[in-house]
């Protein structure tokens, strides 16, 4: 492999300001949500409030989903179109009392892009509640397979192997080209307040996407993070959004955070996150430390 | 029996008789009579019950050595609550008590239950065989509004249960029958109707009988036509005999609107079950009062406990063995029945797994328990089959899941391997068809028994004789025990699933292979499998259908339906085919 972007410490911590921007936003619209907002309105919301804090760009327009839509039951699941599926956008599902949610979003600020997501619950869902402690082990097993330099493809049949012990499906393979995880790079800081967007989704991150992809088929590794072969390679030193999507029956839950990997290490950008914050308040981070 | 003491309420003296003392950290229980009854009727059960209680007992106004009241007015609801409370007052002045009521003496202890009166005196109710009027009330109004024939022939069948109601409310008449020789009648009537042998005839009977009409008389009509919404917080737990004369059982079904803290049991006995069954009364009162008082709910309680939301669903009620139950078909099937509305036990040799799919059972709203067992233990099996009994009760669907693979040539396959494969494909369903089989019939239910073979119990082929030999001795064993079964109305479905993706591929043993080729094929077998794709959800699913549509055998799967045609109708093209060299 060719001479890899590592990222600086100063990069990092335009990273992390972006995700932190992502996560306030999740929680701040969350806030706001009520029974009866339709999915449309609360992606809206999302955008705006990323607008406002100084995002230039993103990789994709928030996404939101509601009800069954979190564990992508119904059209959402079908795969055809090459893992782009119209029934991804936000719709006009209206959220209900007790009804799992799912907030995704992608801001870029000046270069430095996230892609997190968050899920809850206006009211109570023991299945959601369930999912979201489970989480937890999905981020241990995916950092501890990482720092041993495992190959991608064997951690993505790991994280399905948790899946199947755990009873759950494997939600993340709904996603085009049943991602687990897709890298992300830093872009150029030209100090414009918007750039261009096609289907939702940011053109330069898209495009570094698809460099990373041509490179990738060069060098022999994957941008796209999934059980397929093409990922049966060493982790790839840079920016991975990993995401891993739980579903049983008629509710998903995720998370999704950047991970760094160096040439020996690996590590996730930021441990204060809401799905931390809410493990070690149900006294599970600290069993796992 | 001799009073011990004689409690004043409102001008009457109440007979009390106790069982036991009291003690600091023994609950007291607190048996209420019914018609026409009087406290000796608990004297069997108050004798159990006194081992680990204080028991007390008191005649109601009127009836054995109780006081008479001097008018029809003074038998209403509010002056029965009032005696209560007086006979609790002075028995139990520290603790709330334990109420176990029969008949009218459970009619006046919903009135307790739901009114100010007695609040915080209370700590639980059992009651037996006698509903709130107000609630009958309301459930009579309900079914006739609701217009439907089902609902109202059940008020209908509930009035002809009740026949002596409106009998009482005619003046004379039965007070006259008592005193006419029908008090001496009655110890027979018992046996003769209710098979209750060897009744001591009470001294009391007469008055028991002639005074006890005065209870209807002054509360059911008025409480019939003008009712109040009743509700309690308190735990209710209700047993229904299910061979009550004088009760429809449909009578409870509107109580969880009344009462959100329900447990129902049902038993097959009469509406004296104290008299013929004192010691199942006295252990289920038990029970309920030793859960309230630890908060410790057994697994007999946790499946009686009333779940609103679960009634009315396909397989509500119904308790469910699966074995293999930690993965593949065995969770997909508890998971779907769970979601029917039934109960689960989760049996798996890897009890990590079966914790999980009883957890997962759990949060689609059923009771569930996981087991440990390796079902071709017959020991083991026998334990699981005696705590399933003991615990719960005879099973009302029994899935025999659990299998193991094995591949190669049959010069390779060892005495060790047929053991194995035969122990835990075969046997494993012997026991498991055989103990609970034998449950079913002796609680005369009409349960379900499903095997799980496989299309390789009709489908030959050279790499695969033990497994296959496993799997058409359970087709054969399905189709024999089924005929015997069916004298008692127990139906038995064999289920065979075609390449379907479990964790059977990933642990069949492949013989005469090295260790690094064994997991080479395993796993090119599992990605046949996947590419198949027939998932553990499609044979949970055909499970579920066959009980519901009593399926005798069922292929899953276009290529176990292809091959079931092929074996019956070209059997030499498939012995022609179980040549082919297709091992993976």
């Amino acid at each position: 492999m060719s001479e890899a972007w590592i990222p600086s410490a100063g990069e990092l911590a335009g990273f992390r300001k972006a995700q932190r921007l992502a996560y306030d936003c999740a929680e701040a619209i969350t806030a706001e949500m009520k029974p009866g907002m339709t999915e449309r309105h609360v992606a809206a919301r999302m955008k705006e409030y990323l607008l406002d804090h100084g995002a230039d760009d993103c990789f994709h327009e928030p996404f939101a989903w509601f009800g069954d839509r979190t564990a992508f039951r119904g059209l959402i699941a079908v795969k055809q179109l090459g893992g782009f599926n119209p029934a991804f956008y936000p719709g006009l599902r209206r959220l209900e009392e007790n009804m799992p949610f799912i907030l995704d979003c992608a801001p870029t600020i000046q270069g430095c892009t996230a892609d997190i997501g968050y899920c809850g619950v206006i009211g109570h869902n023991a299945i959601l509640d369930r999912l979201m402690d489970d989480l937890i082990e999905y981020r241990q097993l995916i950092l501890q397979q990482v720092k041993a330099r495992r190959p991608l493809a064997e951690i993505s049949r790991a994280v399905d192997a948790l899946c199947a012990k755990h009873g759950y499906d494997p939600r993340h393979k709904a996603y085009p080209f049943e991602t687990l995880a897709h890298r992300i790079e830093k872009l150029k800081d030209d100090g414009k307040k918007s750039h261009l967007k096609i289907a939702n989704f940011g053109v330069r991150n898209i495009s570094e996407l698809l460099r990373d992809k041509l490179r990738g088929a060069r060098e022999g590794w994957n941008p796209i993070w999934n059980s397929s072969d093409a990922s049966q390679h060493v982790p790839t030193p840079g920016l991975w959004a990993v995401e891993p999507h739980l579903g049983f029956r008629d509710v998903g839950a995720k998370w999704e955070e950047l991970l760094v990997v160096t040439d020996t290490d690996a590590f996730w950008l930021d441990d204060d996150v809401p799905h931390v914050r809410r493990w070690a308040q149900r006294g599970l981070w600290k069993q796992a430390a | 029996m001799t009073p011990s003491q004689i409690v004043q309420s409102g001008g009457i003296e109440l007979a009390v008789y106790e069982w036991g003392k009291p003690g600091k950290k023994k609950p007291t229980i607190v048996l209420v009579h019914g018609y026409p009854d009087a406290a000796s009727v608990w004297k069997q059960t108050a004798e159990i019950l006194s081992q680990r209680y204080y028991v007390v007992a008191y005649d109601v106004r009127g009836a054995g050595r109780s006081s008479t009241p001097d008018h029809t007015a003074a038998y209403a609801l509010d002056h029965l609550v009032a005696d209560l409370a007086a006979v609790v007052d002075i028995t139990s002045p520290d603790k709330p008590v334990h109420l176990v009521c029969h008949d009218w003496g459970s009619i006046q202890c919903w009135e307790a239950v739901t009114t100010e009166r007695m609040q915080g005196r209370i700590a639980s109710y059992t009651s037996i065989s006698g509903p709130s009027i107000d609630h009958a009330s309301y459930w009579i109004m309900n079914r006739l509004r609701s217009g439907s024939p089902e609902k109202i022939a059940q008020v209908g069948r509930q009035l002809a249960h009740s026949w002596y109601i409106g009998m009482f409310q005619l003046p004379v008449l039965a007070p006259a029958l008592w005193k006419g020789g029908l008090d001496k009648l009655w110890p027979t009537l018992l046996e003769k109707v209710e098979g209750i042998g060897e009744v001591e005839a009470s001294p009391t009977q007469t008055r028991d009988g002639a005074n006890g009409v005065n209870l209807y008389r002054a509360n059911f009509v008025q409480r019939l036509i003008n009712p109040q919404e009743r509700r309690t917080e308190l735990p209710v737990q209700l047993i229904v005999p299910r061979g009550d004369k004088f009760m429809v059982q449909e009578i409870w079904d509107d109580l969880p609107q009344w009462v959100p803290n329900l447990w129902r049991r049902e038993v097959d006995a009469g509406h004296w079950l104290q008299v013929s069954h004192p010691e199942l009364v006295a252990a289920q009162a038990a029970e309920f009062v030793d859960f309230v008082e630890s908060g410790e709910e057994t697994p007999a309680l946790k499946r009686a406990r009333v779940r609103e939301e679960r009634r009315g669903k396909a397989h509500s009620g119904k308790l469910v063995v699966i074995t293999g139950a930690g993965s593949g078909f065995g969770r997909e099937t508890a998971l779907l029945f769970a979601e029917a509305g039934a109960d689960v036990i989760a049996v798996d040799i890897n009890l990590e797994a079966a914790e999980r799919t009883a957890e997962l059972s759990r949060l689609l709203g059923a009771q569930a328990w996981a087991r440990q067992t390796d079902v071709g233990s017959i020991e083991q099996m026998q334990a699981l089959a005696a705590w399933v009994e003991q615990e719960l009760g005879a099973p009302d669907i029994v899935v025999n899941n659990a299998g193991i693979g094995v591949a190669g040539s049959f010069f390779d396959t060892s005495d060790a391997d047929w053991e194995r494969v035969l122990r835990v494909n075969l046997w494993g369903v012997i026991h498991g068809s055989r103990l609970f089989g034998k449950q079913m019939i002796a609680a005369g239910k009409r349960g379900h028994i499903v095997n799980v073979a496989s299309m390789g119990g009709f489908t030959p082929s050279r790499f695969m004789s033990a497994y296959n030999t496993s799997k058409a001795a359970v087709m054969m064993l399905s189709d024999c025990i089924r005929a015997e079964l069916a004298d008692h109305k127990i139906d038995v479905s064999t289920i065979c699933p075609g390449l379907s993706i479990t964790n059977i591929t990933q642990s069949t043993r492949f013989v005469g292979a090295s260790p690094e080729e064994e997991a080479r094929r395993q796993q090119k077998a599992t990605q046949l499998y996947q590419k198949r794709n027939l998932k553990p959800q499609t044979i949970a699913r055909a499970i579920v259908d066959a009980v519901e549509h009593k399926r005798a055998e069922v292929p899953v799967g276009v290529e176990a339906h292809g091959s079931r045609l092929l074996s019956r109708f070209f059997p030499a093209l498939s012995r022609r085919l179980a040549r082919l060299d297709v091992a993976p």
